[in-house]
């Protein structure tokens, strides 16, 4: 009989994943045995999990190398994925924030909202901190269905059923893609351990000739590309998103996105380098169509959850010239920009979400006339995160640009990112278009129904500062995003 | 190796020639007389009322849904149930008991908030 | 022996699965479907994984395609009338004659470009230690934590079956 070698498991490194899904659990419990309309305090419960999980990532930053790894090898919890596993709790808990008062309105107020965020954070989790394909893909998954039901979770509502179907549909398709490329992969080096294969592909450097490895990379980029939302692989992005319910919108937006991101540099980067000529290549294409036709198509919205939809292909465009750059100083701009990006763009579906009522979304962008001087506040908070995904100073917006821009450049790709400037001002247009709506339109409504509960008003708050502080001195975050990158 | 399969093919062989072989002679040498009677579909039964292809309601989809997630389940305690001795053999049974136990317990959570739900219900 | 039994199993796969496309009445496609996925067992026996051809009758062939049967009662789908023709398979015709050539020009230099690694198990050991035993032994050691998150994926699964299709929640 083969011995059998017991794995070493390490909870430490699965512990942020592990309170999630605990927290997760009793909340599903508690929602049925406690019969109450009110759904609210399930939502405080679980910003407590969320505030609990904060513990062993901040205890986790530096730990040593053996307290990292867990699982032989399955996950490495180090601070590249801690770094990512702060960017989901933060979009998991703005999104909480705003959830009750929408769902309370739009009448599917179900206390199921809350555990299904939390499995699908804790998904992303995994995604970030997975070094085994198997544990990427049930990351992938775990986050996938959860956001199906979340995106169809407004079951009265058509646009919502379509969103959800349409979501289904084709992420599963591009499952199909990302596992087929994993199972080529593995047939090829005969690992699913990302270190396991950089260390076939070194000893065995004539693999890079192998068709079946070279297809399986491919295979796995394009499953990457569909869940980061991509061109052309972005066609599900402004249906599903303005189908959603708004604050998932504005948690799919952030979280799946920095997860698809997380997994997809840690796969490429270190399973995959021998290919890196190609890949990148392949990306740098794929980087500036994504740019392009998000911000083009975005020019010609009417409908603001669409615009923001295809601005969010277009920011993925951004990240992906970090990516494509592939040093030290673009990947800590990709950080420092999801993080950004996470307050800026639920900060603007927190807007969104307040200037609709029940049955009447309110999301065309000729609704926002006069918005600023009825709300001045609000309208503030709005154009602050507009500025910041437009990328103008002192946004954070714009200093997660600044570095990936200039990590492109430092890694000679200089005219990806001259594309990626002139892109970034064309998107200033659709942009401004919302203040100008905003601040030069004679108001056409009085926003009298318009209500700040004071959950939402803490998110906006958060939010603001989340743009504001490290947009005016990035220093602290910046430094902490250059100890996550892992090379 | 595959030769262990051979019973099995000649089983599907078999019966695949029972059925038609069957069907073919009977159909062959079998007197034909038939009558309005005879060729009703319930001979001695109630008459058929409408078409078979009824519109199904969506109930039996969430039931579906769950008999296969719960099926899924089970399929993992194959394996499982193959290797415990040799686990507790090796002198980790506390520890391959503890593995499935969360992974029940995980899905029994997922079993108490359907039945609490009332989801097994026929509503 | 075996080329000529693989042989016939794949031109009933591919028989089949073309029916699943053509067939005008979705229940035939539905069945056409179980065929296609009884001889994808029947290919997992061959290539040593007896568990895995199990798992695929039991889950595919048996529960899976009761749901699909159900779904299509459920929406009471009639057989098709008019043409289906339309520009998407056109498309999908210059697509599947590329990925052809693609495949044909990838076996054009022998299957040296398609050997991949070779682990340490062999058809030897499979007989020798079982295949069920195997499966188990590599899932509850080295792939324990993707064990353990497949049964959070069947929670998620389940809380979303309930929340979508439930009458009233």
């Amino acid at each position: 009989m083969e011995t059998l070698a017991m794995p070493a498991i390490n909870f430490a490194a699965i512990m942020p994943e592990t309170i999630l899904s605990a927290v997760a659990m009793a909340l599903l419990l508690v929602n049925v045995f406690v019969r109450s309309e009110q759904k609210a305090y399930l939502g405080y419960l679980s910003l407590i999990g969320i505030l609990v999980t904060f513990f062993p990532i901040v205890a986790g930053w530096n730990a040593p190398v053996e307290l990292q790894s867990g699982f032989n090898g399955a996950v490495l919890q180090d601070n590249f994925s801690l770094f990512f596993k702060g960017i989901f709790l933060v979009s998991a808990a703005l999104s909480i924030l705003i959830s009750d008062q929408y769902m309370q309105r739009e009448g599917c107020n179900h206390g199921e909202l809350y555990p299904l965020i939390l499995l699908a954070t804790a998904g992303m989790m995994l995604m970030a901190s997975g070094t085994d394909l198997m544990v990427i893909f049930l990351g992938l998954e775990l986050l996938s269905v959860a956001l199906y039901v979340l995106a169809g979770f407004n079951r009265d509502k058509l646009k919502s059923n379509e969103a959800g179907l349409k979501y289904f549909l084709l992420g599963a398709f591009s499952t199909g893609f990302l596992l087929y490329g994993m199972a080529l992969t593995f047939g090829a080096t005969g690992t699913t351990k990302i270190a396991g294969i950089a260390a076939y592909v070194a000893a065995n450097p004539m693999i890079t000739g192998n068709q079946m490895f070279l297809v399986g990379m491919l295979l796995m980029g394009v499953g990457f590309s569909f869940k980061i939302a991509a061109a052309p692989f972005h066609m599900w992005t402004p249906d599903v998103y303005e189908g959603a319910p708004t604050p998932m919108t504005a948690f799919m937006s952030v979280g799946p996105k920095a997860a698809g991101f997380a997994a997809f540099l840690r796969v490429f980067m270190i399973a995959l380098p021998a290919y890196k000529p190609e890949w990148s290549a392949l990306l740098w294409v794929l980087a500036v169509l994504t740019m392009t036709v998000g911000n083009i198509t975005a020019l010609f919205q009417q409908d603001i959850k669409r615009m923001l939809a295809y601005s969010s292909i277009a920011h993925a465009g951004y990240v992906l010239v970090g990516f494509v750059a592939g040093n030290a100083v673009g990947t800590a701009g990709i950080m420092f920009y999801m993080l950004s990006y996470a307050f800026m763009n639920i900060g603007a579906f927190a807007i969104i979400l307040l200037v609709g009522r029940k049955g009447e979304p309110n999301n065309n962008v000729a609704d926002y006339a006069g918005f600023g001087f009825k709300h001045p506040l609000l309208g503030l908070a709005m154009s602050i995160f507009l500025f910041s995904l437009a990328g103008i100073p002192p946004a954070a917006g714009f200093i997660g640009k600044f570095y990936i821009f200039s990590g492109a450049i430092q890694a000679g790709y200089i005219w990806l990112a001259i594309i990626g400037v002139l892109n970034s001002a064309a998107s200033v247009y659709y942009y401004l278009r919302v203040m100008v709506f905003m601040y030069m339109k004679d108001p056409v409504e009085e926003f009298d129904w318009l209500k700040v509960t004071p959950a939402h008003a803490l998110c906006l708050l958060v939010a603001v500062a989340g743009v504001l502080i490290p947009g005016i001195v990035p220093g602290y975050l910046l430094e902490l995003a250059q100890k996550a990158v892992f090379f | 190796m595959l030769g262990a399969y051979l019973p099995i093919i000649v089983l599907v062989v078999v019966a695949a020639m029972f059925g038609l072989v069957s069907v073919t002679m009977s159909s062959l040498i079998g007197p034909k007389k038939p009558s309005a009677l005879k060729l009703s579909p319930y001979e001695s039964g109630c008459e058929p009322v409408g078409t078979a292809r009824e519109r199904f309601s969506v109930k039996f989809y969430l039931i579906a849904m769950l008999f296969i997630l719960f099926d899924i389940e089970a399929v993992f305690l194959y394996p499982w149930a193959v290797v415990f001795k040799s686990f507790i053999n090796a002198g980790a049974g506390a520890f391959i008991f503890g593995e499935m136990l969360v992974f029940i317990v995980i899905l029994f959570v997922g079993y108490i908030y359907v039945w609490k739900k009332g989801a097994l219900e026929w509503e | 022996m075996e080329t000529f039994f693989f042989a016939i199993v794949a031109l009933v796969a591919i028989v089949s699965g073309m029916l699943v496309v053509k067939c005008r009445n979705p229940i035939n496609s539905a069945l056409s479907l179980i065929v296609t996925f009884f001889c994808l067992a029947t290919f997992y026996v061959m290539l040593e994984a007896p568990f895995m051809a199990a798992i695929q009758v039991i889950v595919y062939a048996g529960a899976i395609m009761v749901l699909i049967v159900f779904v299509i009662m459920l929406l009471n789908l009639r057989t098709e009338t008019g043409s289906r023709y339309t520009h998407a398979v056109t498309v999908g015709t210059i697509i599947g004659v590329l990925t052809l050539i693609e495949i044909v020009y990838f076996f054009s230099g022998g299957r040296s470009g398609l050997t991949g690694a070779t682990g340490g198990l062999n058809t030897e050991t499979i007989e020798r230690v079982g295949h069920t035993e195997l499966i188990g032994r590599s899932m509850f050691t080295d792939f324990l934590l993707p064990f353990e998150i497949t049964s959070l994926l069947l929670l998620v699964a389940i809380v979303g079956a309930v929340v979508l299709a439930k009458k009233k929640i």
